[in-house]
């Protein structure tokens, strides 16, 4: 009747994770209450639940993978906590413990913080850049947020309700495949990356269309922020990848479910062609994180220097290159499987030849600051703090892509010390720079300024204090996810990390204060003019929130830095434009209501409970038909109305900048 | 139209020269975001069909002791498959058509037929795989079975689905008529049932027309 | 989402499978040929297939070949992809498919045989030396 699931899923002998879920429990119920008595829900619902507006799924996007980074980051302190203390002892987390948490914590920072942040600020950003209303698919859109939040929720329902996978973050077979891993673990990952994948491919078919055919007037493609085209890379490579992942998962579940033999021992299965298509996809996926993270520098630091980007057109050739030289890197992940060295070398190549265009773009952004006046606002320390740091993890990286050189430091913590270095550096510090440059944008008020400066000096010491003597340790000879170990001189660099995870989680405290005292003191921290930091584009000619529209009028663009433009040659407007209706796609709840179809058919499954995984597959599909029966996805708001909220905008700007001078 | 930029000189910050001052007109339009979105997202169905032919590639030889595609193959079967989805391709292009000129009545019965098309390959490929499967050749047999099921399937997944849209188009135009959003989906109708030919192209020739012939 | 500007140029775009041709005869007429055509290719490769009038190590290719052209057809005649300007974004959209498409099975199966050799089992090893 309910399948494999039983009440011994829950895990009652593991004060951990009891603990750990009862607390988290705790707190949404809490959540929920205050919501609902405070009667917020209807609010809710029609405002943020079922909006279609992409700067509202932006949030919602950001704020995923923030609460997600919290998750991921506890997964952290546990593991740093348990190496520090575990030499020559079996410290505080059993084996299997062990195993789960490092596969969590890799699949959720991945899957569940990386890529929604970078998708968030995509998504909330690039139609205010191109001077549109809305994305390409606004519904679509709603669909995709709630999608991935679905496999947020499944990950995380595996904490309380049986296990998670112990297979690392990707699962290799033969371990992950039925014989090895017999429970319910690598099915909650299956089926969560299954059902946010299918989301992220979604958001990358509205981002491509968005980017290659809504574009306001006048704005060529190379009259496009920066911003724009990495987004257009990124999400290029986001169609061109993802399917891989979704095959190859889909074929180790068949194995799981079915009895078929893609990657099992017996009957012919080959498990390196499950290394080679996971790789084939999850190279990609890196750069699919990191060149959302360069365009936000490219915006920043041409922001904060006063200046237009230097070398507009090799930066735009520099991210083409890194989109397409992407798919030719894969076998770097697994030299060791054993190819032999033509196959080995042609790859080793690439994968320093894709170093090239990242170089250039380093030099085009110190070229941006060089001759300018340059404003250390956090987004630029954020900024500056990814070029040193990232220069660091490129050069380990391209030192790893020396075939011989990897045969030694394959799976070793060089490894985990490179790519925590380029992921936190590049794309984790570039996402908190966005955060904090686009926020007013997103709300109509800074973010605590001080706050985040601590924030940020924490986190970049911190950063280096825990993964600097992780390289060390590559190189004396400690293999990554090891629960004990019993050599002495590992032990010293092992508690200095740990100790570099604390200064990283005050780094997070001083985040959480930063944006609790924000919302309190939101009246003095106003942005009234929507353009905060003298930006150059034309998210900044709106107000801060922007109407739901966006622009009253779409932007007549002459050039780059359109905004700019604009603002060094406008005049005082004595004629008003003439206004019109505006059609706005309505609200759906399509995107919720299908994404709670996916959570009970992605449960039944993991669990076997077959009549409700019909259900819930019958549930998704009647979506789908009502969703594609309405007569009416869209509404107008009239020229008078479109009038009164313009007018206002423009009256509080006006009225600041004749306070101002002109 | 416009407001904050009347008759201005364009400012070129970048120092692009000529190159950035290709008249762009605006947004386009609807039909043809839409169509280009389904267009990609068509491409990135490709990509995952890439994923399963390059398995079914690598794992043509991994018979496991048991029958490989020469033993189980009948071209005849597959040459009526061909047949039919290549006619349903041409009968849905007329019912392009006739949705181009408003015809209810031949957008109707191009889509019947194209539906009788389609069913028909779906139960000939439906009956080859149970009489696969009842030979004790199924998909848990080896790993070069395991691919062919999975490759072929899901092609065949992807027909029926598209049968369902198919069945669901007539429905629309039947009760709604050619409205404008029905039109937008005819078309992306359209463009996913002639790349289930062009898929299907690759499949018979790679699967069956190869496998016999090796 | 109305947009403000209604004077588009949609001849300067156009939307993939959409064709800028008048008459019904003339749109009719194009998918006949296209169906005649892929019909002609699909027949040569059974053709080839099975018969042994052609040299044998060739059929490989020629199955490619006939493949290729007949994916071509369909591009053409049925979603009528042409190589106007109005039609380079969808050109380029599908080259960049194309490629994708190319890197991951040319890739995958380079690799695997490279792999499949060298780490060929020990009792294959055994199997193949007797």
């Amino acid at each position: 009747m309910l399948g494999k699931l039983s009440w011994s899923a829950i895990p009652i002998d593991q004060p951990i994770p009891l603990i750990s879920a009862s607390v988290v429990l705790v707190a949404i119920l809490a959540v929920l209450a205050w919501v609902i008595i405070k009667g917020h829900l209807p609010y809710l619902w029609d405002e943020w639940i079922t909006s279609v507006d992409h700067k509202r799924i932006g949030v919602m996007y950001t704020l995923l993978a923030m609460v997600m980074l919290l998750r991921g980051f506890a997964d952290a302190i546990m593991m740093r906590g348990q190496q520090a203390i575990a030499y020559h002892s079996n410290g505080y987390l059993p084996p299997e413990h062990f195993n789960q948490i490092f596969s969590a914590h890799g699949t959720i920072m991945i899957f569940f913080v990386a890529m929604p942040f970078v998708i968030g600020l995509m998504n909330l950003v690039v139609p205010l850049q191109l001077g549109v209303r809305d994305v390409a698919f606004p519904t679509l859109n709603s669909v995709g947020f709630w999608l991935t939040a679905t496999g947020a929720l499944l990950v995380n329902i595996s904490l309380v309700v049986g296990e998670f996978a112990r297979t690392g973050w990707l699962p290799f077979p033969p371990l992950s495949e039925l014989t090895y891993s017999p429970g319910v673990g690598v099915d909650y990952y299956l089926w969560s990356l299954q059902i946010s994948g299918l989301g992220t491919l979604v958001a990358g078919i509205n981002l491509v269309t968005t980017v290659l055919k809504l574009r306001t007037r006048g704005m060529s493609y190379l009259r496009m922020p920066m911003f724009c085209w990495t987004t257009l890379a990124t999400n290029l490579l986001i169609v061109a990848a993802f399917p891989i992942l979704t095959a190859t998962l889909a074929m180790l579940i068949l194995d799981r479910y079915f009895g078929f033999h893609f990657f099992t021992n017996e009957a012919g299965g080959n498990m390196m062609m499950f290394m080679n298509l996971i790789w084939a996809w999850g190279h990609p996926e890196v750069y699919i994180l990191v060149l959302p993270a360069f365009g936000i520098f490219s915006e920043v630091v041409s922001t904060f220097s006063g200046k237009p980007l230097f070398g507009y057109r090799s930066m735009v050739l520099a991210t083409m290159a890194i989109c397409v030289i992407s798919f030719m890197v894969w076998l770097h992940h697994f030299f060791t499987m054993g190819a032999g060295p033509d196959v080995n070398a042609i790859f080793g190549i690439a994968s320093m030849i894709i170093a090239v265009p990242t170089g250039v773009k380093i030099y085009n952004w110190l070229f941006t600051m060089y001759g300018g006046r340059v404003r250390f606002e956090t987004p630029m320390l954020w900024s500056i703090g990814f070029m040193v740091t990232f220069i660091i993890g490129g050069l380990t990286g391209v030192l790893l892509a020396v075939p011989p050189a990897d045969f030694l430091l394959h799976n070793s913590l060089f490894l985990i010390a490179h790519f925590h270095n380029v992921i936190i550096g590049g794309v984790l510090f570039g996402a908190f720079a966005g955060y904090t440059y686009w926020f007013p944008k997103a709300f109509g008020f800074r973010l605590h300024d001080g706050l985040g400066k601590a924030a940020f000096w924490f986190w970049l010491i911190g950063f280096y204090v825990a993964f600097m003597p992780l390289y060390v340790l590559g190189f004396l000879g400690m293999t990554r996810r090891m629960q004990h170990y019993d050599v002495a001189a590992w032990r010293p660099w092992l508690i200095v990390a740990a100790f570099g995870a604390v200064l990283i989680l005050i780094g997070i405290v001083f985040q959480i204060a930063q944006l609790v005292v924000s919302i309190r003191h939101r009246e003095e921290l106003r942005d009234r003019t929507g353009d905060p930091w003298q930006g150059r584009s034309l998210e900044w000619a709106t107000s801060s929130p922007p109407p739901v529209f966006n622009f009253a009028i779409l932007p007549d663009v002459q050039g780059g830095d359109a905004y700019w433009h604009q603002k060094t040659h406008a005049n005082l407007e004595k004629t008003e434009p003439h206004y019109r209706d505006i059609e706005m796609p309505r609200n759906s709840p399509t995107g919720f209501v299908c994404a709670f179809f996916a959570s009970v058919m992605g449960f039944a499954l993991i669990w076997h409970i077959w009549w409700m995984v019909i259900a819930g597959f019958v549930g998704a599909v009647a979506t789908f038909v009502v969703f594609a029966w309405r007569d009416h996805d869209e509404y107008i708001i009239p020229a008078a109305e479109v009038a009164r909220i313009d007018r206002a905008n423009l009256a509080e700007r006006r009225a600041l900048a004749s306070l101002e001078g002109a | 139209m416009t407001d904050t930029t009347m008759a201005l000189a364009g400012s070129d910050p970048h120092q692009l020269g000529g190159m950035a001052a290709i008249a762009h007109s605006g947004p386009a339009s609807k039909r043809i975001v839409t169509g280009y979105g389904f267009w990609i997202f068509i491409l990135s169905d490709m990509v995952m069909f890439s994923a399963f032919f390059a398995t079914y590639a690598v794992l043509l030889g991994q018979t496991a002791g048991g029958p490989s595609g020469r033993e189980l193959f009948d071209l005849r079967n597959v040459a009526i498959e061909t047949g039919f989805l290549l006619a349903s391709s041409f009968t849905c292009g007329l019912a392009s058509i006739a949705a181009d000129i408003r015809s209810a009545k031949w957008f109707q019965i191009a889509m019947a037929v194209t539906c009788v098309l389609g069913l028909g390959f779906l139960i000939i490929e439906g009956r080859e795989f149970a009489s696969l499967v009842a030979r004790g050749a199924g998909p848990t047999r080896s790993a070069f079975l395991s691919a062919f099921f999975t490759l072929v399937g899901c092609h065949g997944l992807h027909v029926s689905a598209g049968i369902l849209w198919l069945l669901t188009m007539m429905a629309q135009v039947f009760t709604k008529g050619f409205r404008a959003d029905i039109m937008r989906r005819v078309l992306c109708f359209a463009l996913f049932w002639h790349a289930l030919d062009i898929i299907w192209i690759a499949v018979f020739t790679v699967v069956y027309l190869l496998g016999s012939a090796a | 989402m109305s947009n403000g500007h209604q004077e588009i140029d949609d001849r300067l775009d156009l939307a993939p499978g959409d064709e800028h041709v008048e008459g019904v005869g003339s749109r009719v007429l194009g998918y006949l040929t296209g169906l005649g055509l892929a019909i002609l290719l699909t027949a040569t490769s059974f053709f080839v297939a099975g018969t042994d009038l052609v040299w044998q190590p060739s059929i490989p290719v020629a199955l490619v070949v006939l493949a290729i052209a007949q994916m071509g057809v369909h591009l053409v005649f049925f979603l009528h992809i042409t190589t106007g300007p109005d039609n380079a974004n969808n050109v380029l959209a599908l080259a960049f498919g194309v490629l994708i498409v190319l890197l991951v099975i040319g890739g995958s199966l380079w690799i695997m045989a490279n792999l499949n050799h060298n780490m060929m089992p020990m009792d294959q090893i055994m199997q193949m030396q007797r």
